[in-house]
């Protein structure tokens, strides 16, 4: 392990190239103070810098100072590694130098972003560049190893984001899992009536999709299933997946809906899923009659035969293939795959918690999404607007930002809901010809033919009425308020708090993480945002990727968004995976763990701390052994090996003792 | 040719390692047929003007063992130094500090005060504590000054090898006699000890299980010890896992744990944060409240972890703020 | 403080931190790419995992001259490699007895759960602990002695090191 070994013979030589990023990291950062200084470090050979070194004259004056033989090793001084050190080892190796003689030195996000007084700037640069100079010295040349990636890819969520992405590399030749939590496909798309701003049928544009994923021969479709756990590491993923039984053969139905029909209950009693609560459904039915696929599910909570075991079960009677299987058992799939997107969607925020809107207490309040239903054809009211009370309305309000933009509950945009209010209020016009007032704070309309969709409206006698409600109540003040629910908010444009009296009041409600959001990404270990959604690994520029390789995400589960972005998302996570398995191999990172055998005294300390079961004893060798496959890098049981025997490439101890030393001895 | 010279020399030590050498028994005939003992204050009657007549580097090699702790352990040492070709740190005490070096984490009028006045057998009502110089009749009289702090030899004067242990093992002794002898020394900075960990060399090795972790730590003295199966993976603080070898497990042939007398393996660079960090990382689970119950069960982690080895370490003695620099000695 | 007052008016604490790839270190970039602004008192070294943390190093950045060591890490459960800082809190709870044995003040080491998102807990945290450690005053530790900087001197460099005259003190 000496540096004779390394390529360069004999005494290392350190090139330090210091970033200015333009005015990025000049503006609190001396440069030249920091050149000088790193002149002077043990081993520097040479020192210099440039306005933007990740460019490529900037990358063409390490190659050359590498070519012409003046250093062997390289320290750059300038922004994160987690931004650009894949950039740097790459020039490194371009040069000649083997890429893992490097090391960077954070010298923007890290200071120049986030120091004030450029003196302070400056002595925390030259610290991080005395780090990085000491530790490089002792770096090793490794070589990065391969593993191959499987071709199968995992999708978790049929929403529209994950039937996209399915049928995309369904269609590139990949063989496709998806697994959908809900006995059918479709997401919350399928709840939809028209979608912005074209007004289309949702359904039209959403089912051919579905039957298209139903059909092909590269997709394997888990309905009513979920993922209970995953291993392994990216292009070899080993999922398993639980399917729930639904009791109904998937086989066998041939979704005539006979079974529903005959089911003793002559009327449903369970709060109809799919119609968020507004009708009830029997204990067997299916989500809605285009669910794909169209099999029954029976609901052992509500089911008279699961509760007693006393039932006739005509439904099994009346099925002629005999498709009905009270005895169907949970079963466990295994499977192998190299990548996985996720595409697990959003929930409506809960209005109930913002009991000043009412939900929950009048029944004409509704949200968003329940008007949604009754505004679809195929609802439960066939389209027309219809209340509980079984009238029309006449008056509508339509309650923007519930549960956005809202300090006490999510402060950010959920981004669709200008749209979709502003859809709702055209098809409840149409409808219904009532009154219709959409409370707003600011009209979010920046899609393609969005604006021009809240022109139409303006055009067509809705009143838009510029503030946040501030609470719906019953209470009337005139007399023509009586029977009314009275809409309170300050019209900020007019200066005046206003009372509008309406029949029916809709609350557009926000988007939301799932609520088990937490337990799923820890199943693909992954991280979640402040607000629950999943974290990406860029916010730019690696929108669909995560900190977890092979693991890619699209849709609403990584932050509200509408239909045309969570496709084109969807569509740029399937690219993200076939571009992995059509490299076929994935790079590990080299640094792994490694034992010296000669140090090793068998003491065993190591071998319980891997949660990767990477560290074994190995009984030939006699010492402990380190798997380079399953170590995944993270260094844990080398701070407990008691010998030292154990140590991390790219983090041995004395680079990091040397890089201790580095940056807290010289400034 | 002449004998090799050689001395042999304590400082703050318990004449354990004046006994080892004692302990080579008939080889001991050897010794002293091999080399020419010019200094051994402990064995025969050897005074400082005896080392202070010889040349400078007339002694080939000098033994010396304990801690330094006095000015006049120091002025020694110095002594011995400038006349030796070659200085061996002999036993735990001049390789790390050894059990004296625990007084690191007091200081000097806090270890007098417990000596001088707290103890219970004392009876000194003016509180009188040691000086350094008095004035009688005759003159002035001197003692040396004890210091605040107890180092390690070769943080006093140059040494060029070490002999672990407390005390060294008879085996490795006479190697190293062997080696100086026969010419046949290690490059400079060397231990004179299998660089591997005491697990290596210990008969309950095979009784480890695959994946070591506990869930409790046991103290010796309140608790059953299987003499068959290994100590750690019953509980006990055994550091043989952090300790190198070359005793032969000697405490652990007594049912004893390893107390890490040897020392680190060289990789090593604090032995006690390196215990420390290994005996952490097998306690048996992942709760906040039950890593604090199971850790508290080690009552003295300086003690535990740092017997022999406080001086050498990192941070070499407990911290005195208002300490200045100097004002250690 | 004696006549530390007077200079405990311009020191400025050096505080080795110790972040973690996925979490923390992500989360001071994020605070960079926030523009939030902090002390420049806190040096950062980069590991892949809070459990890649040996108490040597916390020593170590004392011994060099660090007034503070910080040690950031995932919250628990959200560990990028499933359970590296359970064994930094294992480390860490016996490490601070040991310390607190040793007399070095417990606001000198700090241990703090950071995710990927919470730059402004980086913010925080560093502005916290450095006026803690400011407060204490620096860490004047028994200076080393040669030969223990000698001999820490890794083998590669013993040669160099030789014939660039001496060590680097």
């Amino acid at each position: 392990m000496s540096v004779v070994e390394s390529k360069s013979n004999g005494t290392p030589k350190v090139g330090v190239y210091v970033c200015h990023c333009g005015i990025n990291i000049a503006a609190k950062v001396d440069i030249s103070e920091a050149v000088a200084f790193a002149k002077d470090l043990p081993y520097v050979t040479v020192a210099k810098d440039y306005k933007f070194m990740c460019s490529d004259p900037g990358q063409e004056i390490i190659q050359k100072d590498l070519r012409d033989g003046l250093i062997d090793r390289v320290v750059v001084a300038s922004c994160s590694p987690l931004m650009h050190e894949p950039t740097f080892r790459r020039a490194t190796a371009e040069g000649g130098g083997n890429p893992f003689l490097f090391q960077m030195a954070n010298i923007r996000e890290h200071v120049s972003w986030v120091t004030l007084d450029k003196v302070a700037g400056t002595e925390k640069a030259k610290a991080l560049i005395a780090a990085a100079v000491e530790r490089v010295v002792l770096h090793q040349p490794l070589e990065k190893t391969s593993v191959p990636v499987h071709p199968d890819v995992l999708v978790v969520g049929g929403g529209i984001a994950g039937i996209h992405a399915a049928l995309t590399l369904a269609d590139a030749g990949k063989k496709v899992y998806l697994v959908e939590r809900e006995p059918t496909i479709g997401g919350h798309m399928a709840q939809f009536d028209k979608t912005f701003p074209t007004l289309d049928c949702s359904a039209c544009i959403l089912t051919p999709k579905m039957s298209a994923v139903r059909a092909h021969r590269n997709i394997t479709l888990w309905t009513y299933s979920e993922v209970d756990a995953v291993d392994g590491f990216v292009g070899n993923f080993k999922v398993r997946v639980k399917r729930k039984p639904r009791y109904v053969d998937e086989e066998k139905c041939v979704g005539c809906l006979e079974c529903i029909e005959a089911c003793i209950f002559k009327k449903g009693k369970t709060d109809d899923e799919f119609n968020v609560g507004l009708v009830k459904r029997k204990p067997i039915y299916v989500p809605f009659p285009q669910a794909t696929p169209l099999v029954a599910v029976i609901d052992p909570d509500s089911c008279v035969e699961f509760k007693t075991g006393k039932c006739p079960k005509s439904c099994a009677e009346a099925c002629e293939p005999d498709a009905i299987d009270f005895n169907q058992k949970e079963r466990i799939e295994e499977i192998e795959v190299g990548s996985i997107i996720l595409a697990t969607g959003f929930k409506t925020f809960d209005a109930r918690r913002i009991t000043r809107y009412g939900y929950g207490k009048y029944p004409g309040v509704y949200t968003s999404l329940e008007v949604e239903r009754l505004v679809n054809a195929a609802g439960p009211t066939g389209g027309e607007i219809i209340m509980k009370n079984g009238e029309k309305p006449k008056a509508v309000g339509i309650v923007h930002c519930v549960g956005s933009r809202d300090e006490k509950t999510n402060r950010y945009c959920s981004r669709v809901c200008c749209m979709y209010s502003l859809k709702l209020a055209h098809l409840i016009k149409e409808r219904t010809n009532a009154e219709v007032y959409n409370f707003y704070i600011d009209m979010r309309t920046p899609g393609k033919g969005y604006e021009e969709f809240y022109d139409k409206l303006l055009q067509e006698n809705v009143h838009f009425i510029r503030g946040r409600v501030a609470e719906v109540s019953d209470w009337a003040m005139e007399p023509e308020e009586e029977g009314k629910l009275i809409i309170r908010a300050e019209d900020t444009l007019i200066g005046e708090v206003r009372r509008i009296p309406v029949d029916m009041v809709v609350l557009s409600v926000g988007l939301e993480a799932q609520p088990d959001a937490d337990e799923v990404r820890r199943l693909f270990n992954i991280s979640c945002s402040r607000e629950g959604w999943f974290l990406e690994r860029h916010p730019k520029l690696a929108p669909v990727s995560t900190f977890t390789e092979g693991v890619f995400l699209a849709g609403a589960c990584q932050g509200p968004k509408d239909i045309p972005d969570s496709v084109a998302q969807a569509g740029a996570a399937a690219a993200e995976a076939l571009a992995l398995i059509d490299r076929g191999q994935v790079e590990m990172e080299p640094n792994t763990a490694y034992v010296t055998e000669e140090l090793c005294a068998g003491c065993r300390t190591c071998s319980a701390i891997c949660p990767y079961g990477a560290i074994v004893f190995d009984e030939e060798k006699d010492t402990a052994s380190v798997n380079g496959a399953l170590c995944k890098g993270c260094g844990t049981c080398v701070a407990a090996c008691p010998s030292g025997a154990l140590q991390q490439n790219l983090f041995t101890d004395e680079q990091i003792f040397r890089e201790i030393k580095g940056v807290v001895s010289y400034v | 040719m002449s004998k090799p010279k050689v001395a042999f020399y304590w400082c703050a030590s318990c004449g354990g390692c004046e006994e080892a050498v004692v302990d080579l028994a008939e080889d001991i005939l050897k010794v002293v047929d091999a080399v020419d003992i010019n200094f051994w204050p402990v064995a025969l009657d050897f005074k400082r003007t005896d080392v202070e007549s010889l040349s400078a580097g007339e002694l080939a090699v000098s033994f010396i063992n304990g801690a330094i702790r006095s000015s006049e352990q120091s002025e020694m040492v110095h002594l011995l130094r400038d006349k030796s070709q070659m200085v061996v740190a002999f036993g735990s005490c001049a390789h790390l500090g050894g059990i004296p070096g625990l007084a690191n984490t007091f200081d000097r009028e806090a270890l007098f005060k417990e000596a001088y006045a707290n103890v219970p057998s004392v009876d000194n009502p003016d509180g009188t504590v040691p000086q350094t110089e008095i004035d009688v009749p005759e003159g002035k009289l001197t003692l040396p000054t004890l210091w605040d702090t107890v180092k390690t030899l070769d943080q006093v004067i140059k040494v060029e090898y070490y002999l672990p242990g407390c005390p060294p093992p008879v085996k490795l002794i006479k190697n190293a006699v062997d080696a100086i002898v026969g010419g046949q020394l290690p490059p400079v900075g060397a231990v004179l000890a299998p660089d591997i960990a005491l697990c290596d060399e210990c008969d309950r090795r095979e009784t480890k299980p695959d994946k070591l972790s506990i869930k409790e730590f046991k103290r010796p003295h309140a608790t059953d010890i299987d003499p068959e199966k290994c100590l750690l993976a019953q509980g006990l603080l055994c550091l043989g896992p952090v300790t190198r070898q070359g005793c032969g497990a000697t405490c652990v042939k007594a049912n004893m744990p390893c107390t890490g007398c040897m020392g680190p393996i060289s990789r090593v660079h604090d032995y006690g944060t390196k215990a420390l960090s290994a005996m952490a990382s097998l306690t048996d689970t992942n709760d906040e409240q039950e890593i604090e119950d199971i850790l508290a069960k080690i009552v003295d982690p300086v003690g535990t972890f740092y017997r022999y080895s406080l001086p050498a370490s990192l941070l070499h003695r407990s911290y005195m703020p208002d300490a200045q620099e100097g004002n250690q000695k | 403080m004696s006549n530390t007052e007077n200079s405990m008016s311009t020191f400025e604490p050096r505080i080795v931190a110790f972040f973690c790839n996925w979490c923390t270190y992500t989360a001071a970039d994020l605070a960079g790419t926030a523009r939030m602004s902090y002390a420049p008192n806190v040096r950062v070294v980069r590991i892949m995992c809070s459990g890649r943390l040996d108490p040597q190093f916390v020593l170590s950045a004392f011994r060099e001259g660090a007034d503070g060591v910080l040690i950031g890490g995932c919250h628990p459960g959200d560990c990028h490699y499933q359970e590296g800082n359970y064994k930094a809190l294992r480390r860490f709870t016996l490490l601070k007895q040991f310390l607190r044995a040793m007399g070095i003040e417990e606001e000198r080491v700090r241990l703090e759960w950071i995710a990927a998102s919470e730059g402004d807990k980086v913010q925080r945290v560093i502005n916290e602990m450095t006026e803690a450690v400011r407060a204490l005053g620096p860490l004047h530790l028994e200076p080393m002695s040669t030969s223990t900087v000698e001999r820490l001197i890794p083998e590669e460099l013993k040669a160099d090191a030789v014939a660039q005259g001496g060590t680097h003190e």
